[in-house]
């Protein structure tokens, strides 16, 4: 890959397993996250969709190393934040300043007891980035300013604001330490569609304001799909697919995503009656258990002996659009 | 007897909270033939899940229903009693909610609690109610039905817990089937597997369907009717047509300009609603959408606008009609 | 078209239809009045009759016990010289040729005891002790539950492993066995000490008291600290949580910050049911006669000594009992208040 050297985030075959119960050689595992690699430009937004228990958030949260990774490679602008191989500690209070996470639950988010002023100023006083009081506050309004708030609401407690407010308070405290990176962790989906193309508008200007890189992570591939530069596809633990948004839309290269895009119901009365679905048959197996091979196999249309005995390489099909799948060519 | 299997005409309902009086509905109207399929969107706290409620006779405390008249099929709902009321409720109307995993009762088995709806509403004996049990497993797609009438609710996934939730519902072979957000907790592909399947049922057993969503795309595919509704007023309501290719409301409108299109090509900037939704124990005085409205005057922050027929099935609540209305008289 | 009959009802200007200026519209946006955490639970708490009856009848009896004892003519430990035994509003001999005499004499309204010293005050200064004694002893038992409690949850795994099996060997240790036990170990070192000079109190105080406040420090705040910690480990997992983490936040700041201000609701109520059943302990203990040393009377106690002459004087034993019932029950009642007013979880 060529764009390795100058990439801003480089995630090279993290892996993410929880204990699940079980000693010794019948220890179990949930295999959260399994061999993802992918890369982020600095300035660039990286949508990563899947469904509930794909790992999407444990890649996210990972990456803030929120959870100790048990495998992998991170590279965070040029500097290697976590490696498996060579054990070597690393402060990561440096790089709390530098990367941050917006939360998708508006209600569970905020701290209750505290003003929205206080949750907003708790970054600023970890990282010391007022001299005085005076100053402390003048940057707490700064930030609620950006969000679309006002000084007004700076004493207030979160349960007095709606879902989208409460969220834009999330916002504001992600960006008190000035990040350059965010992780939006599902940051649109608790609230209401009147409220979410709010959300999505202010996260692009904020992008273009503060120069920020976003890992967007959501469900919804409509919002994925405008907000983002480039796609990761996730299922059962594994990257899929990665591509050009427009690209991945377009020309899926993995049966997974093709049902993905074509379960989507679309708001247009004429389209969506026209419109075929391919049904994928049956549920997402448990990740404490999942499949050999290809994990998608069991739900797979094309899916032979060869899915089940090899797992199929993290591959780039064609340039920027890199997929896993043994019979691409079936696709059309 | 009316010609509407749903027919609840000027509904007001208020719960009456220690802060103070919430005008959950007010003066909500909605018709509904038999055989057909009503979407009721709107954002959270808009009234949409109270009017289905009511028509079920589940009003929760300290919710009272002050006003207007509820008929389905030939009752007058809001002057039975509850026992009266108990007869119908799983019998001729049934409910399916949004959450799979709470509204099946973990110390049972499927069969039981299936087994317990239909003996609860028919004299049929415990064998005959068994087979009928099997029936309605495969019915709403479940594999291998003996076996799965022996398991417990956490022992199937999300999907498999919603279609069972729909083989109760459908247990006594009602004439509406309430749907409250069917597919919100549920991931994208299983939401296509359980439209797919309601529609089916929908053909084969030629019930009347109330579909509550906030999401425009399950409308669009599903709906015939569609009621939008914003701070306990259906503010809109016409054919699937009406609302998608000529919505009158400034709201509806808002709305559907707002979501993100999957099929769209170039990055368009999104056309969010601005404001944040109502408090529902302050509303507005006027027109309760005025304050976010882009074309709001100064008779909508003042009167409620009067309802006005667009023809056939299309009305709207919204002064700017009004006033093109009465201009064309004006001009006649 | 039909016309709507309500357009002709409102008399319509063409003004009517000119467009909303931005603060015509935001006027209609009402922000609600800011209400926290504690306004919002003494507001409820207020409205709440049982609980406020039981804070007045708590604040009467602290101020029976804690401010009336500084002017009354009586002393807890001064015996009055052939006053044994009165009943109440009763007068010796003495005191009966002063009143005839002409001079003031302040009756006894609980009658005395069989030493001959005023039951009022010795009531007074036996529910001071009662209440202190509950109040400090919950006290202790707050400090170290919850500390306790909220390292176990936060650091999890091994740690709170360790911790939690050594709150389960507490358990079963029989505490009235271990209270016996250290006042007598505790007497030789504790005798030592008062000659101690500033240690002079302990003498006053007692070993049994002493013994007391030791076994509560050491075994009573396990129950503390397992609802701080069962509480801690559900607020832990919140976004919130993860959210300062990922600020970084230390340990100690989020447990302080985040954690026990989350858990505060519960620690209130629990607290306030603590209070009581401490008092209970104490009055149970003092009964056995382990408890204040002598002259220094409790509410146990009182009762304790009136025991031998119950059938004689009766309200010797009535009025501490009263008390430490109305005590206990007003501070459970009042817990069961403050549950409703403050523990979000029954919040609606």
């Amino acid at each position: 890959m060529s764009d390795k050297q100058n990439s801003f985030i480089q995630v090279e075959h993290l892996q993410q397993y929880f204990p699940a119960g079980g000693f010794g050689r019948n220890k179990k595992y949930i295999q959260a996250v399994d061999d993802v690699s992918f890369t982020i430009s600095k300035g660039e937004t990286l949508g990563l969709v899947g469904e509930s228990g794909c790992g999407k958030t444990t890649t996210g949260r990972t990456l803030l190393r929120l959870y100790e990774p048990t495998g992998g490679r991170f590279v965070y602008d040029g500097n290697v934040i976590f490696d498996v191989d060579k054990k070597q500690f690393v402060d990561m209070l440096p790089y709390r300043k530098r990367m941050q996470i917006v939360f998708q639950d508006p209600y569970a988010s905020l701290d209750p007891r505290m003003t929205v002023g206080d949750i907003v100023g708790e970054a600023i006083d970890v990282h010391k980035m007022a001299a005085n009081k005076q100053e402390r506050y003048e940057i707490i309004i700064e930030m609620l300013r950006r969000v679309g708030l006002n000084s007004e609401h700076a004493n207030r407690y979160p349960h007095e604001f709606s879902g989208g407010q409460r969220q834009r308070v999330g916002i504001a405290r992600a960006l008190a330490v000035r990040p350059e990176f965010i992780v939006c962790d599902e940051p649109i989906s608790a609230l209401d569609v009147s409220i979410q193309a709010q959300m999505i508008n202010m996260f692009e200007d904020l992008q273009e304001e503060m120069g920020l890189t976003y890992l967007f992570i959501a469900h919804d591939l409509s919002a994925v799909k405008h907000i983002s530069n480039r796609i990761g596809v996730m299922y059962l633990g594994r990257m899929v697919e990665l591509a050009d948004s427009y690209e991945l839309i377009t020309r899926p290269l993995h049966p997974y995503t093709k049902s993905l895009i074509s379960a989507i119901p679309i708001a247009d009365p004429k389209i969506a009656k026209e419109s075929k679905r391919i049904a994928l048959q049956g549920d997402v197996p448990s990740p404490l258990n999942p499949p050999s091979g290809c994990r998608f196999r069991t739900r797979c249309p094309y899916a032979d002996e060869k899915c089940a005995q090899e797992t199929p390489k993290w591959r780039e099909v064609e340039r920027g659009h890199f997929s896993a799948c043994h019979h691409i060519d079936k696709l059309d | 007897m009316s010609e509407y299997l749903v027919d609840i005409k000027n509904e007001r309902l208020s719960f009456f909270t220690p802060a103070g009086e919430v005008k959950a509905l007010n003066d909500v109207s909605i018709h509904l033939k038999e055989g057909e399929v009503l979407g009721i969107v709107g954002e959270s706290g808009s009234g949409k899940s109270v009017t289905a409620y009511s028509l079920m006779g589940l009003t929760a405390y300290p919710g009272k229903l002050i006003g207007g008249s509820l008929y389905f099929n030939g009752h007058q709902v809001d002057q039975m009693t509850d026992k009266e009321m108990r007869k119908i409720r799983g019998n001729e109307i049934s409910i399916i909610f949004q959450d799979p995993m709470t509204s099946l009762n973990p110390v049972y088995t499927i069969g039981n609690q299936i087994m317990e709806a239909i003996l609860l509403h028919t004299d049929k004996s415990k064998e005959q109610a068994r087979e009928r049990a099997k029936e309605l497993l495969e019915l709403v797609g479940i594999n291998e039905p003996d076996k799965r009438l022996k398991q417990y609710p956490h022992e199937l996934s999300g999907g498999m817990r919603q279609r069972v939730m729909i083989a109760i519902a459908l247990a006594c072979e009602p004439k509406l089937l309430i749907a409250d957000e069917p597919t919100t907790a549920l991931d994208v592909t299983i939401q296509a597997q359980i439209l797919e399947l309601m529609m089916d049922l929908k053909k084969k057993l030629g019930m009347a369907i109330i579909m509550i969503t906030h999401d425009l795309g399950v409308v669009a595919s599903m709906c015939d009717r569609i009621a939008v509704m914003y701070a306990g007023k259906v503010i809109e309501y016409g054919t699937a047509d009406d609302i998608f290719y000529n919505p009158k409301h400034q709201y509806t409108k808002g709305l559907i300009r707002s979501i993100p299109r999957i099929d769209a090509k170039e990055h368009e900037r999104l056309i969010p609603i601005e404001g944040t939704p109502v408090d529902m124990l302050n509303p507005p005085k006027g027109c309760p959408f005025a304050p976010r409205c882009e074309e709001c005057m100064k008779i909508c922050l003042r009167e409620m606008p009067p309802v006005t027929d667009l023809g056939d099935v299309h009305y709207t609540q919204c002064w700017l009609i009004q006033k093109e209305e009465m201009e064309k008289g004006a001009a006649k | 078209m039909k016309e709507n009959p309500v357009s002709f009802q409102l008399k319509l200007n063409p003004e009517d239809f000119l467009p909303a200026t931005q603060e015509e519209k935001q006027s209609q946006v009402i922000m609600r009045e800011s209400v926290s955490f504690w306004k919002d639970g003494g507001r409820r708490l207020v409205k709440n009759k049982v609980a406020m009856v039981s804070i007045v009848v708590i604040i009467l009896v602290m101020i029976f016990s804690f401010i009336v004892p500084s002017f009354y003519p009586y002393s807890y430990k001064d015996q009055i010289k052939g006053a044994n035994n009165l009943a109440p509003m009763q007068y010796s001999e003495e005191e009966q040729a002063k009143i005839d005499a002409g001079e003031s004499v302040f009756p006894h309204i609980f009658g005395t005891d069989k030493m001959g010293r005023d039951y009022a005050i010795r009531v007074m200064m036996g529910s001071r002790i009662s209440l202190l004694v509950g109040l400090i002893a919950t006290g202790i038992i707050l400090i170290i539950g919850s500390a306790y409690g909220s390292i176990a949850a936060f650091f999890g795994g091994w740690v709170d492993l360790v911790m939690m099996r050594i709150v389960d060997i507490i358990y079963t240790i029989p505490d009235i066995l271990l209270i016996v036990l250290l006042s007598f170990a505790l007497k030789e070192p504790l005798g030592h000490l008062k000659d101690v000079p500033g240690f002079a109190w302990v003498n006053v105080v007692g070993e049994n008291l002493i013994s007391i406040f030791v076994v509560f420090a050491l075994l009573y705040w396990v129950g503390m600290a397992r609802m701080v910690r069962s509480q801690v480990l559900m607020l832990k997992e919140s976004e919130y949580v993860t959210a300062a983490r990922a600020l970084g936040v230390g340990s100690g700041k989020i447990i302080k910050r985040h954690l026990l201000t989350n858990c505060i609701g519960t620690l209130i109520v629990t607290t306030t049911l603590q209070i009581p059943s401490s008092i209970f302990t104490e009055s149970f203990l003092s009964f056995l006669g382990m408890g204040v040393a002598v002259p220094l009377p409790s509410l146990g106690s009182l009762a304790s000594d009136a025991i031998n002459g119950m059938n004689t004087y009766p309200y010797l034993l009535f009025i501490p009992a009263l008390l430490i019932s109305l005590i206990i029950l007003s501070f459970n009642l009042l817990g069961d208040g403050l549950r409703d007013a403050f523990d979000p979880k029954l919040k609606n």
